[in-house]
């Protein structure tokens, strides 16, 4: 029966069921299968802190949404159009976040007494039978039964192994729902499960089952297509938070010639960029998985001193931890990267959920006066950019570097034109080789017009010194304790960080006039939500702009200036306010804050609202 | 300096590793004598100045990299080891010699010690160890023995000391050795042997600290009762010890006893030192007795234990080589391409 086709501009998908129920490798391939078409999307995976929590209960939830559009898509999207609930559970969780008139795909099998009672409905209520769902399109489909049916030849499958390929029943079927090809999953599938027949083959009957049992049954009339998306011209694949910085590392790495080296200890939602680079030794990268986080930036110091390019990696607590040694850093004056993938905190706080709350940390989170660079990557693709660029500037500089990043970030995925290696800048690097002509003994702390000084590494006939985090001597680098020596000492540091704004881009409205009444100021995760609220506004006739800050210490040099051009100024933040705190002090301007802290991004319709209100 | 006319490699002196900054431990302080050891085991040793790194972290002790006309770190407490690991993995070539004390390497630097000694990294870390916190001035450290009358302890310590050779052997070190500031041709002897290792050596000196812990270890270093409080280890001699030598260790069963040579025992019937049996070691480490204690043996001190494994560096930089040579080297571009990739017009 051929369905009628009808098009679609614009889709939000969730796929959640129990952490066991494979939700997240479904809205994976889904999110290639769209990828390939050229469709925009933007995805939010959405996992619980345990690995497996108690089968079928609320905690135990995992979720992955997706938002595809023939428009441009800047988030995740704030409420699904499609949800698909593998159990009780994951629809009682999801409910709130479904649009009215949205469709729900329920597995029966997962809404049995057990499964109810897990998900705490009361004795004798099932969501799918009372009614409650009439708002709903419902579609209900034993998916457990149907898989099982569709392997009845497996005989030598027992009923959990075929249990197992579940989610390719609904994966399966959604791909009949959007019309797609099975051919990027069937792909995926033989290289998953290559040497393991059977089990290769059951999985691509069940989805097969799947996308035949849309075909044949009248669950719909009609399937849905979504067009390509108006993209700049290029060549694109789909990229990962976490997968970006790891790129945009190593990309930096050859193009300074310096080999990186990771120290790391493993933290959520930090350690897949430690995977990731290891899995890279054909690029020389070392990666050191350390005894604790202070081994992780420590060894990454030493590594730094002998002259490569030390990076360490983790999340809120291990940022704590490595503070002491941020401040060697600091006084030693070395190229370093310190990476922070944000969590919802403090202490263990929230693991798997994200948060912007760790700004404030970065920014003066160490024993003395101890300046140091930070950048903020906005999307999963724009943390490759923001990971080359902050090596630039520490090795440049001569400083560490914060990088922050967030847990949205880091596991989100979004389409990506990647750059060719040949158009990326070299990071220029000069080693001190020797004395120079009528130099007569190494100065360690003689600078440059940055304020940088020399890198001298040891191997290096005629530069043998000693540095080290005792307060140094302007120019020789011996210890000094002296008064006016500290203060002018102190003042150059803070200066060699404030100069670092005249050698990065002046800050650019993202959209919008550039006089008006509203300027959002934002930084990090909430690029696409503010810019979506924005856009529409504008779309509106409204004078609202957008400025989204990637370089947040030192500030471009025209930041302040620029605020000057708007009535009111409006910073939304994952946070209890930490960016606009330091936008006040800096500036001494008005600006009014937006805080949510409930471990979820900021919707665009929240922020429509409240700039709304600003007009 | 030489005047000879004649072309030979330059040859360095200890004074070519003194640097022009004014030392400034404590008079009297054992430090002076492990640096001047320091220095005059570096010329012989046959790396260049420029490929010696030292790196220490904080404490009385750690001041050493800057006397030292080499390249040096002094860094943070405890985390000298750590920071050279960092730097040994990436430039496996350099000589790197980790300055630490009892407080630095044993207690807030404890964890980065027994990691870094169970990769075993070819580098020697030197804990100068003076049972007490010199620089914070006076309090008692992990090695300070039970019951010690400090100023953060006027009741006495309760803490039980470590007992650092067992715990660096615990850790699996390839190499451990004791010795002692006051006897500058055995520890000169102990410092070249750590170089000669190839893999982690854990070198514990007994460093006077004559301001706060003076005489902490005299019974081992003066004249009248070393040679009966000190036993000196060498490989392939049997365990002697005594004013006229004529005491030794036997091994009885699993346990050390100390025997008369002139009641008759033969000096074959003893404890013959074998440098790389892992059990005996772990012996002479626990002959550890509060010297004050009747019956007590006496202390070892040398090479006790040195063994051959794999070093960190090495199979780090194997498993890159192993890949270029399988994979080739990296190409960037293909590396951001990935495996799927879709155009848009
Ligand atoms: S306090 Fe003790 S260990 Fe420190 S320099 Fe003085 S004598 Fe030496």
């Amino acid at each position: 029966m051929a369905a009628n086709e009808e098009l679609l501009q614009d889709v939000v998908i969730k796929f959640a069921g129990d952490s066991g129920d494979g939700m997240q490798l479904t809205g994976q391939q889904f999110t290639n299968n769209t990828a390939l078409l050229g469709i925009d999307l933007a995805t939010f995976p959405d996992f619980p802190a345990e690995i497996r929590a108690p089968i079928g209960t609320l905690p135990g939830v995992s979720g992955f949404q997706l938002h595809f559009s023939s428009n441009r898509v800047y988030t995740p999207g704030d409420i699904a159009d499609v949800l698909v609930a593998m159990n009780a559970a994951a629809l009682k969780v999801n409910l709130k976040s479904i649009k009215p008139g949205g469709k729900i795909i329920a597995n029966i099998d997962g809404f049995d007494a057990k499964n109810l009672r897990l998900a705490n409905y009361p004795e004798g209520i099932n969501p799918l039978e009372d009614g409650s769902l009439d708002s709903y399109e419902l579609i209900k489909i034993d998916v457990t039964k149907l898989t099982r049916e569709s392997l009845k030849d497996f005989t030598d499958l027992g009923t959990k192994e075929r249990d197992r390929a579940k989610n390719m029943f609904v994966l399966g079927f959604i791909y009949w729902m959007y019309n797609r090809s099975l051919e990027n999953t069937i792909e995926f599938l033989k290289e998953k499960f290559g040497k393991k027949e059977t089990i290769l083959q059951s999985n691509i009957k069940v989805l097969q089952a799947g996308y035949n049992y849309g075909d044949t049954t009248e669950t719909f009339t009609t399937r849905f297509r979504v067009e390509k998306a108006k993209m700049n011209a290029g060549t694109y694949r789909s990229i990962m938070g976490n997968q970006a910085l790891a790129y945009g590392l190593i990309a930096a790495s050859e193009k300074s010639n310096l080999p990186l080296f990771l120290g790391s200890y493993p933290i959520t939602p930090a350690s897949d960029i430690l995977h990731e680079l290891s899995r890279h030794k054909s690029f020389g990268v070392r990666t050191f998985q350390a005894e604790d986080e202070i081994a992780a930036i420590t060894s990454a110091i030493g590594a730094s001193y002998g002259g490569l390019f030390g990076v360490t990696t983790t999340s809120g607590p291990g940022m704590a931890l490595k503070a002491e040694a941020m401040g060697l850093a600091v006084m030693l004056e070395i190229p370093l990267l310190i990476i922070n993938v944000q969590r919802g905190g403090p202490s263990t706080g929230l693991p798997t959920k994200t948060e912007q709350s760790d700004l404030m940390q970065a920014y003066y989170g160490r024993n003395g006066e101890c300046p140091m660079p930070i950048i903020a990557s906005s999307t999963p693709s724009d943390c490759f950019d923001v990971a080359f660029e902050a090596v630039r500037i520490a090795v440049q500089h001569m400083t560490p570097v914060i990088l922050l990043s967030d847990g949205f970030i880091a596991n989100g995925a979004e389409p990506w034109k990647f750059p060719k290696a040949d158009d990326l800048p070299n990071i220029e690097v000069a080693f001190k080789t020797g004395l120079a002509e009528g130099e007569d003994k190494f100065l360690p702390y003689l600078r440059d017009e940055k304020l940088a000084r020399p890198w001298a590494i040891p191997g290096t006939a005629g530069l043998e010194h000693r540095i080290g985090g005792l307060e140094k001597q302007n120019i020789t680098g011996n210890v000094n304790y002296e008064p006016e020596n500290h203060q002018l000492m102190v003042n150059i540091r803070q200066e060699k960080v404030d100069r670092i704004a005249q050698y990065i881009p002046e800050q650019k409205l993202d959209s919008g006039p550039e006089k008006g009444k509203v300027l959002v100021i934002g930084w990090g995760s909430t690029y696409g939500a503010i810019k979506s609220a924005v856009l529409e506004l504008q779309a509106e006739g409204h004078a609202v702009s957008h400025a989204h800050i990637r370089y947040v210490r030192p500030f471009p040099k025209n930041l302040g200036e620029l605020m000057q051009q708007f009535d009111k100024v409006l910073i939304p933040e994952i946070n209890n306010g930490q960016l606009i705190k330091i936008i006040r002090d800096q500036y001494l301007i008005d600006a009014q804050g937006y805080h949510k802290i409930m471990g979820v991004p900021i919707t665009k319709q929240e922020l429509v609202d409240v700039i709304t209100k600003m007009l | 300096m030489s005047t000879s006319t004649t072309i030979t490699p330059i040859t360095l002196t200890a004074k070519d590793f003194a640097t022009d900054q004014e030392v400034r431990w404590c008079p009297g302080c054992g430090d002076y004598s492990i640096l001047a050891q320091v220095q005059k085991i570096m010329p012989g040793i046959g790396v260049p100045k420029e490929n010696i790194v030292i790196i220490s972290g904080i404490g009385c002790s750690s001041r050493f990299p800057y006397y030292m006309n080499t390249y040096g770190m002094h860094s943070i407490h405890g985390r000298a080891t750590a920071i050279a690991s960092g730097l040994k993995a990436s430039r496996p070539e350099l000589s790197v010699w980790i300055v630490s004390g009892d407080g630095d390497s044993m207690s807030i630097g404890g964890n980065h010690t027994i990691h870094m000694l169970r990769r075993n990294f070819d580098v020697n870390l030197l804990v100068f160890n003076n049972q007490i916190y010199g620089l914070t001035k006076g309090q008692y450290s992990p090695t300070s023995e039970e019951n010690k009358v400090t100023k953060s302890t006027p009741m006495g310590s309760i803490d039980h000391p470590f007992n650092p050779l067992a715990l660096a052997l615990g850790a699996d070190a390839t190499f451990i050795a004791r010795s002692m500031d006051r006897d500058p041709k055995h520890l000169q002897m102990v410092l070249t042997r750590s170089h000669q290792h190839k893999g982690s050596s854990f070198v514990e000196i007994y460093q006077n600290c004559n301001i706060f812990n003076d005489g902490a270890f005299e019974v081992f270093t003066e004249k009248s009762t070393k040679a009966d409080e000190a036993l000196f280890l060498e490989h392939g001699k049997p365990l002697i010890f005594g004013v006229n030598q004529d005491k030794g260790i036997k091994i009885e069963g699993l346990r050390p006893v100390v025997v008369n040579l002139s009641d008759g025992v033969n000096a074959d019937d003893l404890w013959i030192h074998d440098e790389h049996d892992f059990y005996k070691a772990q012996i002479l480490t626990r002959m550890f007795d509060d010297t004050k204690t009747e019956g007590h043996f006496p202390r070892p001190f040398g090479v006790f234990y040195q063994t051959e494994r794999a070093c960190y560096e090495d199979v780090m930089a194997m498993q890159i080589d192993e890949t270029i040579a399988t994979k080739g080297r990296g190409n960037l571009d293909k590396l951001l391409r990935g495996k799927e990739v879709w155009e848009i017009a």
